[in-house]
């Protein structure tokens, strides 16, 4: 299985690291892309995800209103709030896609969430996306 | 020489289109196959869509005649939210589609049918085609004809916000009104387009009808089909493309029976062919009894000669005379010569130009007020909308939830009414006049003319 | 010297593009006096045997418009390919996909369903066969058969210009054979239109405002709509900061919203997911409760970020379509 793990540099990521000073493990199924805020994601990235074969994808930041950067992660909330409609288009189901607020000392918390969704997506396994390793699928360079 | 011949692609019409040949030991056509290779899911993928998209979704169906979809699906929309368009808009809406009608029927007599009529059947294939005919009838025609078709095109610009693709069509009426400036540019170009509908018909007279070659196929059997004919009619049996009721005579010219869109089910029945993606229509009382004509098989024919066939008349004078010296060489009604289709489709194009002139003599339609909003969602969760595409009768049937998003949607598409007839008709001719006992060299072209001269359009066809 | 040889072709097409370039007006004569037109199914008696014959490279540019959605269309342009030195993308079908690729929201079997057995017009007699799905060819008579997606050109084979639009402008197109000509130059970034978005070109962007928070979107026959004001100011989705512009502003101007049929700015791969970011922005998020509730009010947010682009998404199409 396949999770991708977007977490922002600030309190997502910082609360993995706690996870492993406090020698917590998470499933080796949860793959972590660091970005400097989840409001940096950018749809298309998702997207990618998924058609490279993600299972499901979730993206953590920093609780509402303790975001770094202020606004990104309403941003983020947002736009995964559409994700979430748009996902099913394509016969992914929405609850593949998740999005999550800690604060840098909710190790616990972080270990918790990798849990449920691989419980949760194991559920879904019946349902596999079927996408494969193609992503855009362009012929190669222009000739002349 | 027992195998088939194989005319790929069929040329110069709007669509995708292949016809085979089968012959047998002796070098006789069996039977030929018109098939059509192309197909897209609209029935399938416009559901889940919002129902006031429809007429800009729809209308891709076809880049040739799309103001027929995009107004069928309007008026469908103005029957599910139960508004009517102010008068203005109705007559706005008309006025475009008989631009569009206008411009369509020029752009199939002189770049699709035309060169045939106007070069020759058999004339050298690298000729027959549009720069064939700027050769012959010289480039100051050629371009007085294109300019002509720009400047009707930009009538649907001016309501409908593209010379192709209109895209003002609402529940209700149109996203815009037009002001007195676009108003008048239009009555001029309508006056233009009366002479310019006048010159083409001199011209059919004079080059096409001349033609002893001509007249010979246009009355030969070979080019002849006894079938049932549908089309739209007014109040007072006369052809009309926007709204009325429609009617269907019988090959003796009797009416079998008249409907009103929303009651197309009843009337009309559709089979399919493993060899192609075009559905086949026939009339669902009459029955389904192979390729044949005659009063006994359900086998109908739409457009521009079948519209002439259900009428009494015409709406506008030089229309009417044009009608009448039709049937004056026939002698018959309702005329049953696929080649008058030809000839029937320049009638309908000075009809569509004097109508335009009429509309847009009328100051109502600079109104502001061009649309009704509805005032809550759908009153009605299913409706046809219906009108006459150049090629022939167009419904739109759409189903919706209270949502107005697009459940379910049958599309029975102009040419469609058509395409049994068009069939044998290919079939006739190549029956009639092709033996290939001692390597027939006659051009495959005249085969191509069976079909032309319907003014297929293929894209609508299969959908 | 010989005159060069122009090539117009298209795929699964509405034949719009056809009519783009009829469109160009007298300046088609002109264009014929200095090239010869040799392959052009809608206007010219050429036959795929004919084409077979010619060299390969010995048409100067063959404009391919409509979607690749028949097995016969992946071997025409592959055909044309050879024998055109240059391909160019002529549409927003072979740009981007077109409409015809919200077929990929299902898979072939219901397309085909839908159309040829769930239908009410439909007889139901015992020898109705799904065309070409019989795999007896004598019934079938070789029948081309439906690709399990719909492609946009680049997808199948390497195309060196694009023109975008659904319809294409004429100028547009008549720009790109004077290109081919020589008459005009090829632009940089390869395709024949504006560089910027939509926005940039809009008749309305004075009242743009720079910010803009919505509580619902409205649909847009749910009110009269103002002729002046930008559309997303009205609360009514519009696409045109997320499309290219060089249309004109056509819908616009008939007072209609943009639905992105010039494809997306360059750099951006999926103009579906670049309209979510979009839309994303538009939406007030004061309280975040009511963040669904305001998505919900988008009727059919797949089918308008996706109109014409779907075959050239990240994902292009469901996944019930990519399994074969």
């Amino acid at each position: 299985m396949n999770i991708i793990g977007f977490l922002c540099n600030w309190c997502s990521y910082e609360s993995a690291d706690g996870a492993g000073r406090a020698s917590l493990t998470y499933p080796e199924d949860f793959k972590i892309v660091r970005v400097m805020c989840s409001g940096r994601i950018d749809p298309q990235h998702i997207a990618q995800a998924f058609a490279l074969g993600a299972n499901g994808v979730l993206v953590l930041g920093c609780r509402l209103g303790e975001c770094h950067y202020k606004e990104g992660n309403r941003h983020a909330l947002k736009r995964i709030g559409l994700l979430k409609q748009l996902l099913p288009y394509f016969g992914i189901d929405s609850r593949r896609l998740k999005c999550a607020w800690i604060s840098a000392n909710d190790h616990e918390r972080l270990v918790e969430l990798i849990q449920e969704m691989k419980k949760e997506l194991l559920e879904l396994e019946g349902s596999e996306t079927g996408y494969e390793q193609e992503g855009i699928n362009k012929a190669q360079e222009v000739v002349s | 020489m027992k195998g088939k011949i194989d005319i790929n692609p069929i040329t110069r019409l709007e669509g995708h289109g292949r016809i085979k040949v089968m012959v047998d030991d002796k070098g006789q056509v069996t039977r030929t196959y018109l098939q059509v290779p192309d197909f897209k899911g609209f029935e399938a993928f416009c559901r889940g869509r919002p129902a006031e998209e429809m007429p800009i979704i729809t209308e891709k169906i076809c880049g040739v005649c799309p103001t027929a979809h995009h107004t069928a699906s309007s008026k469908a929309l103005d029957q599910l939210f139960g508004v009517q368009p102010p008068l203005a808009a109705r007559k706005l809406r008309e006025l475009m589609y008989c631009a569009f009608v206008y411009e369509d029927h020029l752009l199939h007599f002189y770049f699709f049918g035309g060169p045939d009529l106007i070069l020759g059947s058999s004339s050298p294939a690298p000729a027959r085609n549009i720069l064939g005919i700027s050769d012959k009838l010289g480039p100051g025609f050629t371009s007085q004809m294109m300019r002509i078709r720009d400047k009707v095109r930009s009538i649907t610009a001016i309501i409908g916000g593209s010379p192709l693709y209109p895209v003002s069509g609402l529940p209700g009426g149109l996203s815009k009104p037009i002001t007195e400036q676009d108003r008048a540019t239009i009555r001029e170009v309508a006056e233009d387009a009366i002479e310019f509908a006048a010159k083409t018909i001199d011209l059919f007279h004079s080059r096409v009808l001349s033609s002893s070659d001509f007249r010979q196929l246009v009355t030969s059997s070979a080019f002849e089909l006894r079938t049932y004919y549908m089309g739209m009619v007014d109040e007072a049996d006369r052809v009309n493309f926007y709204d009325g009721i429609i009617k269907i005579v019988g090959p003796d010219g009797r009416e079998l029976t008249r409907f009103h869109p929303q009651d197309y089910l009843y009337h009309l029945a559709e089979r399919l062919e493993p060899w192609t993606y075009q559905k086949v229509l026939y009339l669902r009382n009459i029955g389904w009894k192979g390729y044949i004509d005659g009063p006994h098989s359900g086998v109908y024919r739409v457009g521009p000669l079948a519209r002439l066939n259900v009428s009494e008349s015409m709406p506008t004078p030089l229309a009417q005379e044009e009608f009448d010296r039709m049937h004056e060489f026939f002698a018959a009604r309702p005329v049953h010569n696929t080649l008058a289709y030809h000839w029937a489709r320049l009638v309908e194009v000075m009809y569509a130009a004097e109508r335009m002139k009429e509309l847009s003599s009328d100051p109502v339609i600079t109104s502001e007020h061009v649309r009704n909003v509805p005032a809550n969602g759908p009153i009605r969760t299913s409706t046809v909308g219906a009108c006459e595409a150049p090629r022939g009768t167009l419904f739109h049937h759409y189903e919706i939830d209270e949502r107005a998003i697009i459940t379910t949607l049958n599309l029975v598409v102009a040419t469609q009414n058509s395409a049994a007839a068009i069939s044998m008709s290919v079939d006739k001719v190549a029956k009639s006049f092709f033996n290939y006992t001692n390597k027939e060299t006659r051009d495959p072209n005249l085969l191509e003319m069976a079909f032309r001269a319907y003014d297929p359009c293929l894209a609508c066809a299969t959908h | 010297m010989a005159k060069p040889k122009l090539a117009f072709y298209w795929c699964s097409s509405c034949g719009g593009c056809e009519e783009s370039v009829i469109d160009i007006g007298p300046r088609l004569i002109q264009i014929a006096e200095v090239a010869d037109i040799v392959f052009w199914p809608a206007a010219i008696d050429t036959k795929y045997s004919d084409l077979q014959l010619f060299e390969d490279g010995s048409i100067a540019a063959c404009f391919i418009n409509g979607s690749i959605r028949m097995d016969e269309h992946e071997q025409m342009v592959r055909l044309l390919r050879k024998k055109a030195r240059l391909v160019i993308a002529h549409g927003a079908c072979a740009h981007i996909g077109g409409v015809y690729g919200l077929g990929n929201f299902y898979s072939t079997e219901d397309l085909l369903s839908y159309s040829y057995e769930h239908c009410p017009t439909l007889e139901h007699s015992s020898n109705a066969a799904f065309p070409s799905l019989s795999e007896n060819s004598d019934t079938s008579m070789g029948l081309s058969r439906l690709l399990p997606m719909v492609s946009a050109l680049d997808q199948v084979v390497p195309v060196d210009y694009y023109i975008p639009g659904c319809p294409p402008v004429p100028d547009w197109v008549f720009r790109a054979i004077n290109a081919v000509l020589g008459t005009e130059p090829f632009p940089d970034n390869r395709i024949f239109a504006e560089k910027k978005a939509l926005c940039d070109s809009c008749p309305r962007r004075e009242n743009k405002p720079d910010k803009i928070k919505l509580t619902r979107f409205k649909r847009p026959h749910e009110s009269q709509l103002d002729p002046e004001t930008c559309f997303l100011a009205q609360g009514i989705l519009c696409l045109g900061p997320v499309t290219r512009g060089g249309c004109g502003s056509r819908c616009i101007s008939a007072n209609m919203p943009c639905r992105g049929c010039f494809g997306p700015l360059d750099n951006v791969f999926d103009q579906g997911m670049k309209g979510l970011s979009f839309l994303a922005t538009l939406i007030n998020d004061l309280t975040p409760d009511n963040i669904d509730e305001i998505i919900s009010s988008i009727p059919d947010l797949g089918g308008i970020l996706y109109r014409y682009s779907l075959p050239t998404s990240i994902l292009r199409g469901h996944v019930k379509a990519r399994k074969k």
